[in-house]
């Protein structure tokens, strides 16, 4: 196998080669029975685990070439933040220049463009506000998700500077850094995001456990409809061409 | 003879048209049939059309009809030009960060023509030239590799076939009943045959350092889509495709390669796929951070919810196929979870209090739509249609209430709860919510 570990049955990465004849998966019994049925025909192999670079196809990737797309930064240590920095005044001036026009001067977002400021503390509330301030558990993610997808148009286009500029530009907009903040590989990652510790990483559903029950489940009395989409005139027409609905 | 004389033969001869003058002037109607909508296209065809049903010979028995490669890649009927992907223009600010609709309520079986499977980009829908796409593997790997769409045609391959649904399918409804419409509540799942090369063999071919425990990957599309998944899922079921329903893959739904990860919520499959990096953390992506989690009541949030709980929904009658007036009728619809296969489907038409257990139809397959249907005779009386999912972990669909219960109303994603069709006396149907 190629990876120790208790996902799969353990076995050694150079032994694969030796054992491959008599580890069978589901799939590999076609390549098995051929196997058989032509015993000495060198024509079908097993299709079975193999070591790297077993079917040979493709180049290997150069330095250069992960340089070029390796754009990724991981949120919780900044991991892959590039060289180059950003300070809040400056982020103020491309974010008027390439951001505002969808996202409002100050963050606060044009028509149903997204809201990059405020909602602070509104998590519990009945209509909670979710922005970058409000809900983004780390910092180094807003670094990657301007890079990589912003602006909007012509993503992906700015120089590493600039994309610092505009995190730090765009954490001081919801009062996390100060006005004097310098967004960098190092000072990007120890910006603590107010909501960082409100997220649970592990999934707990199943978290309904309902029975099937199969008759008399309910009091007919107790059936009420609480909601009806009737009237609500939210839905767009489902024949003829498409529908323009704007909301009322 | 010209090589197009028989394509500029007139499809219906002028003496048909004489013996029956419906026929022009139903043409002259279609464009104005299309708009009201094929309800009422159907009606109006029958009531125009009698000329060609018997006792007469139809104008089509009686002409000669287009040749061979007048279409050379087919196309449905004019008369099926309602069933189309649909959005809801109110909810985002342009559709190039969106979603479509599949028209579920005109599809049968469990594959989604491709044409009509559901959309969601965030970036728009880019035009990739496979001749240029590259995918790269690298991170903790021994042999970092880029791969040509020729490279990966050659790898051994499979086809599977499976749902992928969008996990903010049916989000609108948390709250209330919003949207009358099967398209709009549900249409965010979509089922294919899919064929590519498993990821467990590219992640052979590269060989994975033994600290390796999480897989990042990214799309080639403005958003540059990236998400983290667990190595053991990627080493698992998760598929690179290249073909989805037996032809290439549609832009749509990221030519000329994409992931397919069985059985979780569509985000993470990642569309028009350049790039797999293989760490030992997550990333904490916006896409899994500010976007795909999930808020609870007492504001704490659920991150990387991925699987895709079991959920089921009556497909007719629905308020886009309304009941014409008492009789028996085929209850028809769709199952699905993203923990294996479908065990049963239960059907109610009196709001939950009793139940039936339908007929599931072949195949049943893991992760792939299922299909069930009843039998019923409908009264003419008042009804509240429901129908309940058992997969075969044994987990229940659950209700809208037993759901707000545990979550709240904010939540947005994975509303797999019981959907509730109201049937008026007049045969119309009406999504509601029922406490
Ligand atoms: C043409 C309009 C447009 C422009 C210009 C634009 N954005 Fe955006 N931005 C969007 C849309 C739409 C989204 C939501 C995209 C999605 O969810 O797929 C978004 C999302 C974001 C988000 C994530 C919000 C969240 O809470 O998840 C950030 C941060 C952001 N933009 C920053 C920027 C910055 C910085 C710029 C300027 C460099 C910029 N945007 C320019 C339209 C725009």
């Amino acid at each position: 196998m190629f990876r120790s570990g208790n996902l799969f049955p353990v076995i050694a990465r150079n032994e694969v080669t030796k054992q491959s004849r008599f580890r069978l998966r589901p799939l590999d019994c076609f390549a098995a029975l051929a196997m058989t049925t032509a015993v000495g025909l060198p024509a079908i192999l097993p299709a079975i685990a193999a070591e790297p670079g077993h079917f040979g196809y493709g180049t290997v990737a150069t330095p250069e070439q992960i340089a070029g797309w390796d754009i990724d930064v991981r949120g919780e240590d900044g991991a892959g933040l590039p060289a180059g920095s950003g300070s809040v005044s400056k982020g103020e001036s491309v974010f008027a220049d390439q951001c505002a026009a969808c996202h409002g001067t100050f963050g606060e977002g044009e028509g149903r463009f997204p809201k990059l400021a405020g909602g602070d503390g509104t998590l519990k509330d009945d209509r909670p506000e979710l922005t970058v301030g409000s809900y983004w558990p780390y910092a180094p993610t807003l670094f990657d998700y301007i890079n990589r997808a912003m602006p909007m148009p012509t993503p992906h286009t700015l120089s590493a500077d600039d994309v610092y500029a505009l995190t730090a530009y765009i954490l001081n907009l919801n009062n996390i850094v100060p006005n004097e903040f310098v967004a960098d590989r190092t000072s990007l990652p120890k910006v603590k995001m107010p909501n960082r510790d409100n997220f649970v990483w592990k999934d707990p559903r199943p978290d309904t456990a309902a029975r099937p029950c199969m008759s008399a489940c309910a009091n007919p009395a107790d059936i009420k409809i609480m909601s009806t989409a009737e009237g609500k005139d939210l839905t767009p027409r489902t024949t003829g061409p498409l529908d323009t609905m704007q909301p009322k | 003879m010209p090589p197009n004389f028989w394509r500029n033969l007139p499809v219906l001869s002028t003496s048909a048209i004489r013996r029956n003058p419906a026929l022009a002037r139903r043409s002259f109607l279609g464009l104005g049939a299309a708009l009201t909508g094929s309800l009422a296209l159907g009606r109006a065809a029958n009531a125009e059309t009698s000329g060609a049903s018997p006792p007469a010979d139809a104008p089509w028995s009686q002409s000669l009809g287009a040749g061979v490669v007048d279409r050379p890649y087919g196309k449905p009927a004019d008369t099926e030009a309602s069933v189309i992907r649909r959005n809801v223009p109110w909810l985002t600010a342009g559709t190039e960060s969106s979603i479509s609709f599949s028209p579920l309520q005109d599809l049968n079986g469990i594959i989604t023509p491709n044409g009509l499977f559901f959309e969601r980009y965030h970036a728009g829908r880019p035009d990739v030239d496979p001749a240029q796409h590259r995918l790269m593997i690298h991170g903790l790997v021994e042999r970092p590799l880029v791969l040509t769409m020729k490279d990966i045609l050659r790898f051994p391959s499979v086809s599977r076939i499976h749902f992928i649904e969008c996990p903010a399918n049916g989000g609108m409804e948390w709250r209330a009943a919003q949207l009358n419409s099967l398209q709009f509540n549900h249409g965010m799942i979509s089922c294919a045959e899919w064929t590519g090369v498993k990821l467990s063999t590219l992640l052979e071919e590269v060989g994975l350092k033994k600290e390796a425990e999480w897989v990042m990957v990214e799309g080639a599309d403005g958003a540059h889509m990236n998400r983290s998944l667990p190595l053991e899922k990627c080493l698992d079921d998760c598929l690179i495709v290249y073909a989805q329903n037996g032809e290439a893959l549609r832009p749509e739904q990221g030519y000329p390669l994409r992931l397919v990860v069985p059985g979780w919520e569509g985000n993470v499959s990642v569309k028009w796929l350049r790039r797999i990096k293989i760490g030992d953390k997550p990333w904490y992506s916006r896409e899994e951070t500010s976007k795909y989690t999930d808020l609870m009541p007492d504001g704490t949030s659920r991150g990387f919810t991925w699987l895709i709980d079991a959920k089921s929904v009556i497909t007719f009658p629905c308020p886009e196929k309304p009941l014409s007036g008492p009789g028996l009728y085929e209850i028809r619809g769709l199952a699905w979870t993203g923990n294996g296969k479908v065990k049963g489907v239960h059907v109610s038409v009196d709001g939950g209090i009793n139940w039936q257990t339908a007929q599931l139809h072949e195949p049943v397959l893991s992760k792939a739509l299922t299909r069930f249907s009843i039998p019923w005779r409908w009264d003419g009386k008042p009804a509240l249609l429901e129908s309940r999912v058992i997969d075969e972990t044994g987990y229940v669909q659950p209700t809208i209430t037993d759901l707000r219960k545990q979550r709240g109303t904010n939540s947005v994603y994975h509303n797999n709860s019981i959907q509730t069709w109201q049937v008026k006396p007049d045969g119309s149907v009406f999504d509601v919510q029922i406490g």
